[in-house]
């Protein structure tokens, strides 16, 4: 196949997805509205927890939880991408854009580009948000695009795997298989305190928890001391390369199956 | 209660209790979610408790209040569901053309919330106790929180049930879902509210009645017994009992009057 048939297909697909999600807004208001119900409910509810003796976050409690809001915000996108291909099984359309596709792998590219664009729009909103709720910047504008591309990063994450999931279900019952494990990798990361005031099995899990990594890049770079970047970013390019594989292999099932 | 309506009230409880535990993709989260979201919050926040001025020494005695209430607004979505179902399937329309009475109806649809409710908390209670939770008020606290619990979850279902016969569809009962769970987290389920800083926020939860659930839980669990918090708990609780259960009640007549 041609290179021109990947990228016409996978820039046919962004058009059709970003085209639904403005037109049918129902589609991504869950993906805007929870990260900025969770900035409401984290940075307003919470904000005596950066009281703890040994939390130490220059930017302040709002720039400590926004990093993983965002970070969060974008790998739920990602997810959210999963019921748009199921939906699309169950109505029908993707098996006819199987058929009509040339180079198929630019359906999943092109998902990958929808969940992008998305998530820069929520990302940017998050921003907008925080900052009149008051927080605090430490970092440059190269800092906040360096939080950015780690958002980036794990949107694609979260599109790749829900892919795979969506692509072998086919149905959008597979919802609860699409969100729990991002929900609960998310979770098991240091959202509220930093990793050494984090006790339990939370604090057990989340030393191995990539996403952890990625988060603490992230709040070094709101925080001005940019440090721990190339474990942050390599981890999450780590997962995307490896969901790659899975949601290739999950186009073929869909393939296979017809 | 006459013999027949006891009849018919038994016979929808069992129905709703079976329907509820042979759907075990529904009844599983139902009690997993809840737990995995107490043991995040439980691990994630525990630092909270170093905060000067904080009610008592564990977070996890503090946020045990948590998946109750978030248990309870489960089993009100399943009610709401289920019925949303019944009259999506046209179970309710053939029903209407029996016998059977309105407060039948919904007394069944509610024995089976309450009845889930019950499973819920004392898996919870279990849970609690081997993660080392420890009732300030003994076991005649926990009694009084699994009856809190079995209470909030009715209110919960009353809405539930308004909710399914108003609309007729389990998507709009599963839609109001986040809206139940945004109620939970602006209230000081987190945090106790005289250490919210925000003072909106604080405001919010001073205005929200589940506020008030979530302190007379918790004060079973870190004070012992607690008349004022346990007092302004029940008056919630039954509050929402009546609201919720007269409004599925005059839901469900305009419902029947139509079929």
């Amino acid at each position: 196949m041609s290179r021109s048939s990947f990228s016409a297909v996978a820039l046919a697909v962004a058009w059709r997805a970003l085209h639904n999600a403005v037109t049918r807004p129902a589609l991504i208001l869950p993906s805007i509205i929870f990260p900025l119900f969770f900035l409401v409910a984290f940075a307003g509810g919470l904000s005596r927890v950066g009281d703890v003796p040994g939390f130490d976050f220059p930017g302040g409690y709002t720039a400590f939880v926004f990093v993983w809001i965002v970070l969060q915000s974008c790998a739920f996108t990602g997810a959210f991408m999963g019921f748009n291909i199921a939906a699309d099984f169950e109505s029908g359309f993707s098996r006819r854009l199987l058929l009509a596709a040339a180079d198929r792998r630019g359906i999943v590219a092109g998902y990958v580009i929808t969940g992008l664009v998305r998530s820069t729009f929520t990302a940017l909103l998050l921003f907008v948000a925080a900052l009149v709720s008051g927080m605090r910047l430490e970092g440059s504008l190269l800092d906040l695009l360096g939080l950015l591309a780690l958002g980036w990063l794990a949107n694609v994450v979260g599109t790749l795997f829900a892919l795979g999931v969506a692509l072998r279900m086919r149905s959008v019952q597979a919802g609860p298989l699409l969100q729990t494990p991002i929900f609960l990798l998310m979770f098991l990361a240091p959202v509220w305190v930093p990793l050494d005031l984090l006790s339990g099995f939370v604090g057990a899990v989340a030393g191995f928890n990539p996403i952890t990594f990625a988060v603490e890049a992230g709040r070094s770079l709101i925080a001005g001391s940019a440090t721990g970047l190339p474990l942050g970013y390599g981890l999450l390019a780590l997962m995307a390369l490896v969901l790659t594989g899975w949601a290739l292999t999950g186009l073929r099932r869909a393939e296979a199956a017809g | 209660m006459s013999s027949a309506l006891s009849t018919q009230v038994g016979f929808l409880i069992r129905r709703s209790m079976l329907r509820t535990l042979r759907q075990p993709a529904a009844v599983i989260p139902s009690i997993t979610f809840p737990l995995i979201l107490f043991g995040i919050n439980a691990g994630g926040l525990a630092a909270a408790a170093q905060i000067p001025g904080f009610p008592a020494d564990s977070y996890l005695d503090f946020i045990f209040a948590f998946p109750f209430i978030q248990g309870a607004l489960f089993g009100a979505t399943m009610a709401g569901g289920d019925l949303a179902r019944d009259i999506e399937t046209g179970f309710l329309n053939r029903l209407s053309l029996t016998p059977v009475s309105r407060v039948a109806l919904l007394a069944g649809l509610m024995g089976g919330v309450v009845g889930l409710a019950l499973l819920q908390g004392l898996v919870f209670v279990t849970v609690g106790v081997l993660a080392g939770v420890q009732f300030a008020a003994g076991v005649g606290g926990v009694a009084v929180m699994l009856v809190l619990m079995a209470l909030t979850a009715l209110g919960f279902g009353g809405l539930g049930a308004w909710l399914a016969v108003r609309t007729g569809s389990g998507e709009a009962v599963q839609g109001a879902f986040p809206l139940f769970f945004v109620a939970i987290f602006l209230s000081s389920v987190n945090l106790p509210r005289e250490l919210i800083a925000v003072d909106w926020f604080r405001a919010v939860a001073t205005w929200n009645p589940v506020s008030y659930l979530i302190e007379g839980m918790r004060s079973l669990v870190i004070t012992g017994w607690d008349p004022t918090a346990l007092a302004l708990a029940f008056a919630v609780a039954a509050a929402l009992v009546v609201i919720g259960l007269t409004a599925a009640a005059a839901g469900m007549r305009t419902r029947l009057g139509r079929t």
